[in-house]
Protein backbone atom coordinates (compact mmCIF):
# COMPACT_ATOMS: atom_id res chain seq x y z
CA UNK A 1 0.00 0.00 0.00
CA UNK A 2 2.89 2.39 0.88
CA UNK A 3 4.87 1.71 -2.02
CA UNK A 4 1.73 2.05 -4.10
CA UNK A 5 1.64 5.71 -2.98
CA UNK A 6 4.83 6.22 -3.50
CA UNK A 7 4.89 5.28 -7.14
CA UNK A 8 1.67 7.09 -8.09
CA UNK A 9 1.18 10.28 -5.73
CA UNK A 10 1.66 12.28 -9.03
CA UNK A 11 -1.12 10.77 -10.62
CA UNK A 12 -3.41 12.10 -7.58
CA UNK A 13 -2.15 15.06 -7.36
CA UNK A 14 -2.85 15.86 -11.52
CA UNK A 15 -6.57 14.29 -10.70
CA UNK A 16 -6.95 16.97 -7.09
CA UNK A 17 -5.56 19.45 -8.88
CA UNK A 18 -8.18 19.24 -11.79
CA UNK A 19 -10.67 18.27 -9.52
CA UNK A 20 -9.82 21.99 -7.87
CA UNK A 21 -9.51 23.78 -10.72
CA UNK A 22 -13.27 22.41 -11.94
CA UNK A 23 -14.59 23.43 -8.98
CA UNK A 24 -13.00 26.41 -7.86
CA UNK A 25 -13.19 27.41 -11.69
CA UNK A 26 -17.42 27.68 -10.81
CA UNK A 27 -17.08 28.91 -7.87
CA UNK A 28 -14.51 31.43 -6.43
CA UNK A 29 -15.53 35.40 -7.56
CA UNK A 30 -13.89 36.45 -10.62
CA UNK A 31 -13.58 40.51 -11.29
CA UNK A 32 -16.62 41.96 -13.87
CA UNK A 33 -14.96 42.55 -17.53
CA UNK A 34 -16.32 44.85 -20.14
CA UNK A 35 -18.11 44.10 -23.08
CA UNK A 36 -20.10 40.40 -23.60
CA UNK A 37 -17.23 37.78 -22.17
CA UNK A 38 -19.00 38.62 -18.25
CA UNK A 39 -18.66 35.18 -16.23
CA UNK A 40 -18.02 33.13 -19.23
CA UNK A 41 -14.49 34.35 -18.41
CA UNK A 42 -14.23 31.24 -16.82
CA UNK A 43 -13.97 29.14 -19.66
CA UNK A 44 -10.18 30.68 -19.24
CA UNK A 45 -9.52 27.82 -16.83
CA UNK A 46 -10.50 25.04 -19.35
CA UNK A 47 -10.29 26.36 -23.05
CA UNK A 48 -6.25 28.01 -22.47
CA UNK A 49 -5.14 25.30 -19.97
CA UNK A 50 -5.40 23.01 -23.09
CA UNK A 51 -3.12 25.09 -25.32
CA UNK A 52 -0.49 24.85 -22.34
CA UNK A 53 -0.90 21.34 -22.06
CA UNK A 54 -1.11 20.94 -26.16
CA UNK A 55 2.33 22.39 -26.37
CA UNK A 56 3.96 20.77 -23.26
CA UNK A 57 3.01 17.24 -25.08
CA UNK A 58 4.52 18.52 -28.46
CA UNK A 59 7.43 19.84 -27.01
CA UNK A 60 8.00 16.40 -25.22
CA UNK A 61 7.54 14.97 -28.14
CA UNK A 62 10.01 16.91 -29.97
CA UNK A 63 12.86 16.04 -27.20
CA UNK A 64 11.74 12.47 -27.42
CA UNK A 65 12.40 12.88 -31.53
CA UNK A 66 15.35 14.49 -30.84
CA UNK A 67 16.70 11.80 -28.17
CA UNK A 68 15.73 9.18 -30.93
CA UNK A 69 17.95 10.55 -33.56
CA UNK A 70 20.63 10.42 -31.50
CA UNK A 71 20.49 7.01 -29.95
CA UNK A 72 18.24 4.89 -32.21
CA UNK A 73 16.43 3.32 -29.11
CA UNK A 74 12.80 2.49 -30.05
CA UNK A 75 11.85 3.64 -26.58
CA UNK A 76 11.81 6.97 -27.55
CA UNK A 77 10.39 6.91 -30.80
CA UNK A 78 6.89 4.65 -28.59
CA UNK A 79 7.08 7.79 -26.30
CA UNK A 80 7.19 10.81 -29.26
CA UNK A 81 4.20 9.50 -31.10
CA UNK A 82 2.20 8.65 -27.95
CA UNK A 83 2.26 12.14 -26.56
CA UNK A 84 1.47 13.65 -30.26
CA UNK A 85 -1.58 11.60 -29.96
CA UNK A 86 -2.56 12.94 -26.12
CA UNK A 87 -1.08 16.61 -27.68
CA UNK A 88 -3.76 16.13 -30.29
CA UNK A 89 -6.31 15.21 -28.07
CA UNK A 90 -5.84 18.19 -26.25
CA UNK A 91 -5.74 20.30 -28.84
CA UNK A 92 -9.58 19.15 -30.17
CA UNK A 93 -10.82 19.94 -26.78
CA UNK A 94 -9.25 23.31 -27.18
CA UNK A 95 -10.59 24.39 -30.37
CA UNK A 96 -14.62 22.64 -29.25
CA UNK A 97 -14.12 24.93 -26.01
CA UNK A 98 -12.75 27.78 -27.70
CA UNK A 99 -15.29 27.18 -30.48
CA UNK A 100 -18.01 27.56 -28.23
CA UNK A 101 -16.46 30.15 -26.19
CA UNK A 102 -16.16 32.31 -29.29
CA UNK A 103 -19.81 31.42 -31.00
CA UNK A 104 -21.17 33.28 -27.33
CA UNK A 105 -18.59 36.19 -27.11
CA UNK A 106 -17.89 36.96 -31.07
CA UNK A 107 -21.41 35.38 -32.46
CA UNK A 108 -19.41 33.31 -34.40
CA UNK A 109 -17.85 29.79 -33.67
CA UNK A 110 -14.65 30.86 -36.21
CA UNK A 111 -13.16 33.91 -37.15
CA UNK A 112 -9.92 35.26 -39.42
CA UNK A 113 -8.20 35.70 -36.58
CA UNK A 114 -4.00 34.90 -36.28
CA UNK A 115 -4.12 32.57 -32.42
CA UNK A 116 -7.05 30.26 -34.39
CA UNK A 117 -5.47 30.41 -37.81
CA UNK A 118 -1.99 28.88 -35.45
CA UNK A 119 -3.85 26.11 -33.73
CA UNK A 120 -5.64 24.90 -36.69
CA UNK A 121 -2.39 24.84 -38.72
CA UNK A 122 -0.13 22.97 -35.72
CA UNK A 123 -2.92 20.66 -35.57
CA UNK A 124 -3.27 20.19 -39.17
CA UNK A 125 0.61 19.42 -39.31
CA UNK A 126 0.31 16.97 -36.37
CA UNK A 127 -2.57 14.85 -37.93
CA UNK A 128 -0.15 14.60 -41.17
CA UNK A 129 2.37 13.54 -38.75
CA UNK A 130 0.13 11.04 -37.86
CA UNK A 131 -1.01 9.98 -41.78
CA UNK A 132 2.62 9.96 -42.76
CA UNK A 133 3.69 7.14 -39.65
CA UNK A 134 0.80 5.51 -40.68
CA UNK A 135 2.09 4.89 -44.46
CA UNK A 136 5.60 3.47 -43.33
CA UNK A 137 5.38 -0.24 -42.80
CA UNK A 138 8.90 -1.14 -41.56
CA UNK A 139 9.41 -0.03 -37.99
CA UNK A 140 12.85 1.78 -37.76
CA UNK A 141 12.29 3.70 -40.91
CA UNK A 142 8.84 5.01 -39.82
CA UNK A 143 10.56 5.80 -36.41
CA UNK A 144 13.31 7.89 -38.14
CA UNK A 145 11.18 9.43 -41.01
CA UNK A 146 8.43 9.95 -38.53
CA UNK A 147 11.37 12.12 -36.10
CA UNK A 148 12.62 14.32 -38.96
CA UNK A 149 9.35 15.27 -39.74
CA UNK A 150 8.69 15.93 -36.08
CA UNK A 151 11.63 18.45 -36.10
CA UNK A 152 11.13 20.08 -39.11
CA UNK A 153 7.19 20.50 -38.35
CA UNK A 154 7.76 22.14 -34.63
CA UNK A 155 10.36 24.52 -35.47
CA UNK A 156 8.16 25.81 -38.72
CA UNK A 157 5.49 26.01 -36.59
CA UNK A 158 7.09 27.85 -33.94
CA UNK A 159 8.33 30.36 -36.46
CA UNK A 160 4.90 30.55 -37.75
CA UNK A 161 2.97 31.52 -34.16
CA UNK A 162 6.08 33.81 -33.77
CA UNK A 163 5.83 35.93 -36.84
CA UNK A 164 1.95 35.10 -37.51
CA UNK A 165 0.35 38.01 -34.80
CA UNK A 166 2.35 40.61 -36.83
CA UNK A 167 1.24 39.95 -40.22
CA UNK A 168 -2.37 40.27 -38.78
CA UNK A 169 -3.87 43.49 -38.31
CA UNK A 170 -5.07 42.73 -34.72
CA UNK A 171 -6.57 39.94 -32.72
CA UNK A 172 -9.73 39.39 -31.01
CA UNK A 173 -8.00 37.39 -28.23
CA UNK A 174 -6.67 40.14 -25.49
CA UNK A 175 -3.54 41.18 -25.45
CA UNK A 176 -2.99 40.75 -29.35
CA UNK A 177 0.46 39.89 -30.01
CA UNK A 178 0.76 36.77 -27.60
CA UNK A 179 -1.34 34.89 -25.44
CA UNK A 180 2.00 36.21 -22.31
CA UNK A 181 0.26 39.62 -22.25
CA UNK A 182 -3.04 37.46 -21.19
CA UNK A 183 -1.87 35.67 -18.18
CA UNK A 184 0.32 39.03 -17.56
CA UNK A 185 -3.20 41.23 -16.87
CA UNK A 186 -4.92 38.33 -14.98
CA UNK A 187 -6.45 38.74 -11.69
CA UNK A 188 -4.32 37.55 -8.71
CA UNK A 189 -7.25 35.12 -7.54
CA UNK A 190 -8.02 33.68 -10.95
CA UNK A 191 -4.30 32.81 -10.82
CA UNK A 192 -4.85 30.84 -8.09
CA UNK A 193 -6.96 28.54 -10.21
CA UNK A 194 -5.50 29.05 -13.72
CA UNK A 195 -1.65 27.74 -12.54
CA UNK A 196 -2.94 24.65 -10.79
CA UNK A 197 -5.20 23.73 -13.68
CA UNK A 198 -2.50 23.95 -16.32
CA UNK A 199 0.05 21.57 -13.75
CA UNK A 200 -2.91 19.18 -13.31
CA UNK A 201 -3.60 18.98 -16.84
CA UNK A 202 -0.03 18.19 -17.54
CA UNK A 203 0.26 15.88 -15.57
CA UNK A 204 -2.82 14.12 -16.51
CA UNK A 205 -1.31 14.30 -19.80
CA UNK A 206 1.97 12.29 -18.91
CA UNK A 207 -0.34 9.50 -17.12
CA UNK A 208 -1.92 9.14 -20.74
CA UNK A 209 0.59 9.08 -22.20
CA UNK A 210 2.31 6.28 -19.66
CA UNK A 211 -0.93 4.26 -20.05
CA UNK A 212 -0.67 4.54 -23.58
CA UNK A 213 3.55 3.49 -24.41
CA UNK A 214 2.33 0.70 -21.84
CA UNK A 215 -0.37 -0.57 -24.58
CA UNK A 216 2.04 -0.22 -27.16
CA UNK A 217 4.32 -2.42 -25.83
CA UNK A 218 2.03 -4.95 -25.16
CA UNK A 219 0.87 -4.98 -28.38
CA UNK A 220 3.94 -5.37 -29.77
CA UNK A 221 4.34 -7.92 -27.28
CA UNK A 222 1.57 -10.02 -28.29
CA UNK A 223 2.72 -9.65 -32.17
CA UNK A 224 5.56 -11.13 -31.63
CA UNK A 225 6.57 -12.92 -28.86
CA UNK A 226 9.39 -14.71 -27.95
CA UNK B 1 34.59 19.16 -51.72
CA UNK B 2 31.21 19.83 -50.75
CA UNK B 3 31.24 22.33 -53.21
CA UNK B 4 32.39 20.76 -56.33
CA UNK B 5 30.02 17.69 -55.45
CA UNK B 6 27.27 20.14 -55.49
CA UNK B 7 28.28 21.85 -58.76
CA UNK B 8 28.23 18.41 -60.43
CA UNK B 9 25.18 17.17 -59.20
CA UNK B 10 23.05 20.83 -60.27
CA UNK B 11 24.94 19.79 -63.61
CA UNK B 12 23.79 16.72 -63.78
CA UNK B 13 19.93 17.52 -62.70
CA UNK B 14 20.08 20.21 -65.29
CA UNK B 15 21.37 17.74 -68.43
CA UNK B 16 19.13 15.58 -67.21
CA UNK B 17 16.44 17.95 -67.47
CA UNK B 18 17.29 18.68 -71.10
CA UNK B 19 17.52 15.42 -72.15
CA UNK B 20 14.32 14.38 -71.55
CA UNK B 21 12.61 17.79 -71.20
CA UNK B 22 9.21 16.42 -69.98
CA UNK B 23 8.96 17.65 -66.11
CA UNK B 24 10.09 20.94 -66.76
CA UNK B 25 7.47 21.46 -70.13
CA UNK B 26 4.87 19.53 -67.95
CA UNK B 27 5.15 21.83 -65.18
CA UNK B 28 5.00 25.19 -67.46
CA UNK B 29 2.07 23.69 -69.15
CA UNK B 30 0.23 22.85 -66.19
CA UNK B 31 0.83 26.64 -65.01
CA UNK B 32 -0.42 28.24 -68.36
CA UNK B 33 -3.63 25.25 -67.77
CA UNK B 34 -4.14 26.41 -64.22
CA UNK B 35 -4.32 30.22 -65.13
CA UNK B 36 -6.57 29.87 -68.24
CA UNK B 37 -9.16 27.80 -66.37
CA UNK B 38 -8.90 30.47 -63.89
CA UNK B 39 -9.34 33.62 -66.91
CA UNK B 40 -12.18 31.34 -68.16
CA UNK B 41 -14.00 30.86 -64.47
CA UNK B 42 -13.06 34.34 -63.23
CA UNK B 43 -12.98 36.11 -67.20
CA UNK B 44 -11.48 39.51 -65.26
CA UNK B 45 -10.52 40.14 -62.07
CA UNK B 46 -11.18 43.30 -61.01
CA UNK B 47 -9.78 43.50 -57.21
CA UNK B 48 -6.11 43.38 -56.48
CA UNK B 49 -6.91 41.54 -53.06
CA UNK B 50 -8.56 39.02 -54.97
CA UNK B 51 -5.56 38.90 -57.78
CA UNK B 52 -3.30 38.45 -55.07
CA UNK B 53 -4.79 35.44 -53.21
CA UNK B 54 -5.31 33.73 -56.82
CA UNK B 55 -2.27 34.07 -58.00
CA UNK B 56 -0.50 32.67 -55.02
CA UNK B 57 -2.80 29.86 -54.56
CA UNK B 58 -1.60 29.06 -58.38
CA UNK B 59 2.31 29.71 -57.18
CA UNK B 60 1.64 27.08 -54.43
CA UNK B 61 0.20 24.47 -56.20
CA UNK B 62 2.23 24.78 -58.80
CA UNK B 63 5.00 24.55 -56.49
CA UNK B 64 3.87 21.18 -54.82
CA UNK B 65 4.09 19.58 -58.36
CA UNK B 66 7.07 20.79 -59.66
CA UNK B 67 8.99 19.39 -56.61
CA UNK B 68 7.59 16.63 -55.77
CA UNK B 69 9.20 15.26 -58.60
CA UNK B 70 12.63 16.15 -57.17
CA UNK B 71 13.12 12.29 -54.98
CA UNK B 72 10.75 10.32 -56.92
CA UNK B 73 11.97 10.13 -60.40
CA UNK B 74 15.12 8.79 -59.53
CA UNK B 75 15.58 4.74 -59.08
CA UNK B 76 16.37 3.13 -55.89
CA UNK B 77 19.31 1.51 -57.20
CA UNK B 78 20.82 4.90 -58.67
CA UNK B 79 20.37 6.70 -54.91
CA UNK B 80 22.26 3.61 -53.66
CA UNK B 81 25.19 4.89 -56.43
CA UNK B 82 24.65 8.24 -55.03
CA UNK B 83 25.35 7.43 -51.88
CA UNK B 84 28.03 5.33 -52.33
CA UNK B 85 29.97 8.82 -53.66
CA UNK B 86 28.50 11.60 -52.47
CA UNK B 87 27.55 13.28 -48.82
CA UNK B 88 23.87 13.08 -48.31
CA UNK B 89 24.40 17.38 -47.76
CA UNK B 90 25.52 17.90 -51.32
CA UNK B 91 22.64 15.74 -52.37
CA UNK B 92 20.22 17.67 -50.52
CA UNK B 93 21.29 21.39 -51.29
CA UNK B 94 21.96 20.71 -54.89
CA UNK B 95 18.44 19.57 -55.16
CA UNK B 96 17.53 23.06 -53.54
CA UNK B 97 19.46 24.53 -55.87
CA UNK B 98 18.05 23.02 -59.04
CA UNK B 99 14.37 23.48 -57.32
CA UNK B 100 15.17 26.97 -57.07
CA UNK B 101 16.27 27.39 -60.66
CA UNK B 102 12.89 25.62 -61.64
CA UNK B 103 10.94 27.70 -59.61
CA UNK B 104 12.16 31.22 -60.03
CA UNK B 105 11.64 29.92 -64.32
CA UNK B 106 7.78 28.92 -63.05
CA UNK B 107 6.93 32.15 -61.26
CA UNK B 108 8.12 34.50 -63.54
CA UNK B 109 6.13 32.16 -66.34
CA UNK B 110 3.53 32.33 -64.14
CA UNK B 111 3.72 36.15 -63.52
CA UNK B 112 3.85 37.06 -66.97
CA UNK B 113 0.91 34.76 -68.15
CA UNK B 114 -1.32 35.99 -65.28
CA UNK B 115 -0.69 39.68 -66.19
CA UNK B 116 -1.64 38.87 -69.62
CA UNK B 117 -4.49 37.04 -69.08
CA UNK B 118 -6.21 38.61 -65.78
CA UNK B 119 -4.90 42.02 -66.04
CA UNK B 120 -1.57 43.44 -64.35
CA UNK B 121 -2.39 45.39 -61.13
CA UNK B 122 1.18 45.20 -59.92
CA UNK B 123 2.30 48.56 -59.22
CA UNK B 124 5.90 47.99 -57.85
CA UNK B 125 7.23 46.08 -60.14
CA UNK B 126 10.79 45.78 -58.22
CA UNK B 127 9.32 44.86 -54.71
CA UNK B 128 6.98 41.90 -56.06
CA UNK B 129 9.60 40.22 -58.47
CA UNK B 130 11.97 40.77 -54.95
CA UNK B 131 9.12 38.91 -53.48
CA UNK B 132 8.81 36.22 -56.30
CA UNK B 133 11.65 35.31 -55.73
CA UNK B 134 12.40 34.98 -52.42
CA UNK B 135 9.48 33.16 -52.34
CA UNK B 136 10.69 31.16 -54.82
CA UNK B 137 13.77 30.22 -52.94
CA UNK B 138 11.29 29.03 -49.72
CA UNK B 139 9.12 27.04 -51.80
CA UNK B 140 12.41 25.77 -53.74
CA UNK B 141 14.33 24.69 -50.10
CA UNK B 142 11.17 23.59 -47.44
CA UNK B 143 9.54 21.63 -50.60
CA UNK B 144 12.24 19.80 -51.33
CA UNK B 145 13.06 18.57 -47.58
CA UNK B 146 9.19 17.58 -47.37
CA UNK B 147 9.69 15.67 -50.75
CA UNK B 148 12.48 13.94 -49.29
CA UNK B 149 10.29 12.71 -46.23
CA UNK B 150 7.64 11.82 -48.79
CA UNK B 151 9.48 10.13 -51.01
CA UNK B 152 10.69 7.53 -48.38
CA UNK B 153 6.71 6.72 -47.89
CA UNK B 154 4.52 4.30 -49.69
CA UNK B 155 2.12 7.16 -51.29
CA UNK B 156 4.11 10.04 -51.98
CA UNK B 157 1.63 11.85 -53.97
CA UNK B 158 -1.37 12.61 -51.65
CA UNK B 159 1.61 13.02 -48.79
CA UNK B 160 3.39 15.33 -50.62
CA UNK B 161 0.38 17.89 -50.18
CA UNK B 162 -0.50 17.39 -46.68
CA UNK B 163 3.21 17.23 -45.43
CA UNK B 164 4.04 20.42 -47.10
CA UNK B 165 0.85 22.76 -46.11
CA UNK B 166 1.21 23.38 -43.04
CA UNK B 167 5.28 23.86 -43.38
CA UNK B 168 4.81 26.26 -46.18
CA UNK B 169 2.36 28.57 -44.50
CA UNK B 170 4.48 30.78 -42.77
CA UNK B 171 6.02 31.54 -46.34
CA UNK B 172 3.19 31.88 -48.25
CA UNK B 173 1.67 34.02 -45.30
CA UNK B 174 4.45 36.71 -45.80
CA UNK B 175 4.34 36.78 -49.64
CA UNK B 176 0.61 38.07 -49.49
CA UNK B 177 1.56 40.45 -47.40
CA UNK B 178 4.63 41.38 -49.42
CA UNK B 179 2.88 41.45 -52.65
CA UNK B 180 -0.56 42.92 -51.64
CA UNK B 181 1.94 46.13 -50.59
CA UNK B 182 2.91 45.29 -54.08
CA UNK B 183 0.16 46.23 -55.61
CA UNK B 184 -0.88 48.93 -53.82
CA UNK B 185 2.03 50.91 -53.78
CA UNK B 186 4.78 50.06 -51.05
CA UNK B 187 8.28 50.35 -51.05
CA UNK B 188 10.94 48.21 -51.01
CA UNK B 189 12.04 49.94 -48.24
CA UNK B 190 9.30 49.86 -46.16
CA UNK B 191 8.60 45.84 -46.36
CA UNK B 192 12.64 45.71 -45.80
CA UNK B 193 11.62 44.09 -42.34
CA UNK B 194 9.40 41.14 -44.39
CA UNK B 195 11.77 41.03 -46.82
CA UNK B 196 14.00 40.18 -43.94
CA UNK B 197 11.55 37.94 -42.68
CA UNK B 198 11.44 35.96 -45.94
CA UNK B 199 15.23 35.55 -45.68
CA UNK B 200 15.85 34.62 -42.65
CA UNK B 201 13.03 31.84 -43.00
CA UNK B 202 14.76 29.95 -45.82
CA UNK B 203 17.76 30.57 -43.90
CA UNK B 204 16.19 28.36 -41.07
CA UNK B 205 14.81 25.59 -43.48
CA UNK B 206 18.56 25.31 -45.14
CA UNK B 207 20.00 24.98 -41.96
CA UNK B 208 17.42 22.43 -40.56
CA UNK B 209 17.83 20.58 -43.97
CA UNK B 210 21.71 20.58 -43.93
CA UNK B 211 20.93 18.88 -40.42
CA UNK B 212 18.21 16.32 -40.64
CA UNK B 213 18.43 15.07 -44.76
CA UNK B 214 21.63 12.68 -43.74
CA UNK B 215 18.88 10.78 -40.85
CA UNK B 216 16.50 10.52 -44.16
CA UNK B 217 18.89 8.95 -46.50
CA UNK B 218 20.59 6.27 -45.09
CA UNK B 219 18.79 3.12 -44.92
Amino acid sequence: MNNFFKNNWWKLLGVLLILYSIIAGFLIDIPEVQGNIGQSMRNLFFHVVMWFAMMVMFGTSLVRSLRYLSTFDIKHDVYAIETVNVGLFFGVLGIITGMEWANFTWGTPWTNDPQLNGAAITILAYFAYLVLRRSIDEENKRARIGAVYNIFAFVMLIVFIGILPKLASGSLHPGAGGSSSTVNSLDFTMRLVFYPAIAGWIIIGYWLTGIRVKMDFIRQHLDNPE
Amino acid sequence: MLLSEIKFLVLKDIKLEFKQRYAINGILLYVVSTIFVSYLSFARIIDPATWNSLFWIIMLFAAVNAVSKSFVQESTSRQLYYYTVTSPQAIILSKMIYNFVLMGVLSLLCLVVFTALMGGFVVNYPLFISALLLGSFGFASSLTMISAIASRTNNNFALMAILSFPVVMPLLLILMKVSSAALNAGTVSGNMNFLAALFMLNAIVIAMSYILFPYLWRD
